[in-house]
Formats: structure tokens, C-alpha cells, sequence
């Protein structure tokens, strides 16, 4: 479901990153160890969750496009309705699709951040 | 190139009383720019900006020789800017180059948001961005280097085509793209000076006396004042602290106020979500650097999926305005 990257060119970043020499006392290098800890926490939830929630994507835009096809066939749909007026950007269906992809997106990407928390509060408050 | 030898050819022409330097140290910073550290023998503490030899200048980014101008002129307007010492020539042998007061502070928002040490000023932070802001946007345009000019239209139309030059299927930032280009605001009548990266991370924060310095002039250009003003806003930099818009420290209505009151919460929400969007597509760029091979580093590949963070702060953006 998520393309840049995939998390098959995550999984060969890290594994590049591995395979570097190390440098004791390389501030680069802890810097960028902290990067790889935080890709591989985004493979590991992406293997939990990726199909589960890219097969529930594509039930969604199936009815919302009223078409059949896999995600990325939809998905690429969606992006040209959009960008040649056919779908109303604000429109309540859409909407609804929106924010389960960013849900999705961010629920594998960065659980962490308060972007979701704020989306999550808009319900309650 | 030896950096430090140069500076220390250089010092007695920084402080009459220097003979040397000594520290000299390279920060870690921007990717197009390096930052050195240095002190001179006399005790002065002083920064040195410049870029690296054979470094391709981004399209928008400013030569240096045009950011020291800058500087100085916000700081004649009363804006808190470190000093200019020196803009170097080639004799210098630093390459393009200046070199400025180094400012006592703290410029990691995480920090500046959270920590016990910046709760005293944290309160007054927002008002006195609006403060400083108005400031830059007052400086008076005739007699500055030569800047380009934007508005919201243009700025939209700039990152569209961005964008659509990536080829990426992301439809949060199509209907981004087609909702604020219905609402986006005319241009302002006079473009004033901006400072274009207005934010945590570019303002240098002390712990008593609050916002000491405005840093990072690589993105000046003439526009919209709300562009600066909703910048500071994007979730992005608020470090976690999401209930307080401006920079993770304080109100809207404090940095308006601080501003002057002449411009609308509105205006200011949506160049706040156009810097949603800008980030959302810088992200997509530079994760393009590691998928064409240019970098390959784990962190141009993760950078990548911090696009989704700009998304869904789009879509809650979006939601309140339907």
C-alpha cells in the first residue's frame, strides 16, 4: 500500500546500512542506527498489518469508485478523478476514505505521531 | 579543504585582538550547507556558514553573499539576528562563505517544547514570534538583494508540479492540491520580505531571554507575511505538542496579536495546511534521491514515510473545513 518507499527498498536500505564498516564514535553513524531501528519498527507493523489493511483499502475504493481491480489499479483512479475535478476533494464518501488512509498510512509509518492523536480527538471533542 | 587553517588566517581581520582561532568543529546540519564552530583567541565565539565546494545550489536557495545582506538588514529593522562579522572574499579561501556571532541558545524543538529549562518563556514565545515576524516583514524591500517573489497561487502551482514530476499516487495530496487551490487567498498587495523557513529548528531560543536569533535566511523571497505565520503552525514542529498550534509553544491568537492584528486566523490556517502539503512533497523528494540512486541511505529511504504524517495532518485540516 505504501510506495515510497516500498518496504522491499526499506528492507535493502537497512541491510546497506548493516553492511557498512563501523567507525567507533561515528556521530553520523548513531544517527543514522537510530534511523534503521525506526524502519525496521515500520517493516515489522507492516508485515503485521500491510495486507490486512491494503485489502480493506481496496474494498473501500472499489465502492467508492464503484469499479473492481487491485489497489494500486483504484488507487491510481482515485488520483485522477481528483486531479480532473470528477470527485469533490471535501465530499463526505471521499472524506471517509481520506482519513482511513491516513489512519492506515500513519498506524504502520509513525504510530507515534500526534498528528493521529489530533485526528482521533476531532471524534471525542 | 582545511577550514580551520583558512580561519585561522582570517582571525586577526574578525577581532583586532585575535591571533587565532581555536574549537574549530563541524555541526551537524543541512545537507546543501555546512555550519563550523569556532572561537577566536580573544574568547569570541563565532559561526561559520558555507558552501561546500562543487555542492549544487538548490533552485530556490539564496547565495550566501545575499542571506548575510539579509541578516543585517532584519536586524537594522529590530529583528534578533546573530551579527554578521564577515562576508568572505575569495582571498578568504573559504569558498562562498560568512561568518557570524555564535548565539547562546537552544534551537531543538523537542527541547524547546518540553523541556523544565524553557518553561518560563515558553508562555511568551508565541507573541513574541509574531513580534519578530512583523519586524522581518517590515524591513524595507527596496535595497535588498535580489529575491524572488511568490504568492499563494504560485507556491501551490510550484509544488504541484513538483509533485506531478514524481509521478506519486498519493490521493490526500491531489485533494489537498484541488481544495486550497479553491481557496487560496490573493496575493497581498505590497510582497514583503518573508523569511520562508520560519520554525523550530531555525530560531534560537534561550532559556531566559526567549527568542534570541532568526536563523537559516536560505529561503527568503518576497510574499505573503501569513506564509511565515502559518509555517510555524504546520504539526510538523510542534514536537508532539499538538494542542498548542504555534510551534508546540503557544496560541494563534498570541502570535496574531504579537503580529499586529492585521491578518485573519483564516489566511494563516490555510498557509499553515499549504505547509502541510509543501512538507508532504518535500518529503517525496527527497525520498526520490534515495529511489534514483543518488543517495541510497537509510535515511533518504525513511524520510520517504514521513510523507503519511504530513497527510494526516492534511486530512484533519480538511475535515474541519468541510
Amino acid at each position: 500500500m505504501i510506495r515510497h518507499p516500498t518496504g522491499a527498498e526499506l528492507a535493502q536500505a537497512i541491510a546497506a546500512f548493516e553492511a557498512e564498516p563501523v567507525t567507533p564514535g561515528d556521530a553520523r553513524r548513531a544517527f543514522l542506527a537510530r534511523v534503521a531501528d525506526n524502519a525496521r519498527a515500520a517493516l515489522a507493523r507492516e508485515a503485521e498489518h500491510g495486507a490486512r489493511l491494503e485489502a480493506e483499502a481496496t474494498k473501500r475504493l472499489a465502492a467508492l469508485l464503484e469499479q473492481t481491480g487491485d489497489f494500486e489499479t483504484l488507487n491510481a483512479k482515485l488520483c485522477v478523478a481528483l486531479r480532473n475535478g470528477a470527485i469533490d476533494p471535501l465530499g463526505p464518501a471521499f472524506m471517509g476514505h481520506l482519513r482511513a488512509l491516513a489512519i492506515d498510512q500513519i498506524t504502520i509509518d509513525q504510530p507515534g505521531y500526534s498528528g493521529l492523536t489530533a485526528l482521533l480527538d476531532r471524534d471525542s471533542g | 579543504m582545511d577550514v580551520a587553517a583558512a580561519l585561522d588566517r582570517l582571525a586577526p581581520r574578525l577581532s583586532p585582538t585575535a591571533t587565532g582561532v581555536r574549537n574549530t568543529r563541524q555541526l551537524s546540519g543541512g545537507a546543501s550547507l555546512e555550519t563550523w564552530a569556532f572561537d577566536l583567541t580573544d574568547g569570541t565565539p563565532l559561526i561559520l556558514r558555507r558552501r561546500p565546494v562543487g555542492v549544487a545550489m538548490r533552485e530556490t536557495a539564496l547565495p550566501l553573499t545575499s542571506e548575510a545582506a539579509l541578516i543585517r538588514a532584519a536586524s537594522q529593522a529590530g529583528a534578533p539576528t546573530p551579527n554578521v562579522v564577515h562576508v568572505c572574499t575569495p582571498e578568504d579561501a573559504l569558498g562562498e562563505a560568512y561568518v557570524m556571532r555564535r548565539l547562546e541558545g537552544e534551537t531543538l524543538g523537542r527541547r524547546i517544547v518540553r523541556d523544565e529549562a524553557f518553561a518560563g518563556v515558553r508562555s511568551s514565545l508565541a507573541r513574541r514570534c509574531g513580534e519578530v515576524l512583523a519586524r522581518i516583514h517590515a524591513v524595507p524591500t527596496e535595497g535588498l538583494p535580489k529575491l524572488a517573489t511568490s504568492d499563494a497561487r504560485g507556491e501551490l502551482a510550484r509544488y504541484e508540479a513538483i509533485y506531478r514530476e514524481l509521478d506519486a499516487r498519493r490521493p490526500i495530496l491531489e485533494a489537498a492540491f484541488r481544495w486550497l487551490e479553491a481557496i487560496a487567498p490573493p496575493p497581498p498587495e505590497q510582497p514583503v520580505l518573508v523569511h520562508g523557513d520560519f520554525r523550530n529548528g531555525n530560531l534560537m531560543i534561550h532559556p531566559r531571554d526567549g527568542l534570541v536569533g532568526v536563523l537559516d535566511w536560505e529561503l527568503a523571497h518576497l510574499g505573503d507575511p501569513t506564509e511565515d505565520l502559518g509555517w510555524i503552525c504546520v504539526n510538523s514542529w510542534r514536537f508532539g505538542e499538538w494542542k498548542k498550534p504555534v510551534g508546540g509553544f503557544g496560541d494563534y491568537a498570541d502570535l496574531l496579536a504579537g503580529h499586529g492584528g492585521g491578518i485573519s486566523l483564516e489566511r494563516v490556517r490555510f498557509w499553515q495546511a499549504l505547509g502541510s502539503l509543501k512538507w508532504g512533497v518535500m518529503c517525496l523528494m527527497m525520498h526520490q534521491s534515495f529511489a534514483t540512486g543518488q543517495d541510497r541511505s537509510i535515511e533518504r529511504a525513511m524520510i520517504g514515510r514521513r510523507t503519511s504524517e504530513a497527510e494526516i495532518d492534511l486530512v484533519a485540516l480538511m475535515e474541519a473545513a468541510a
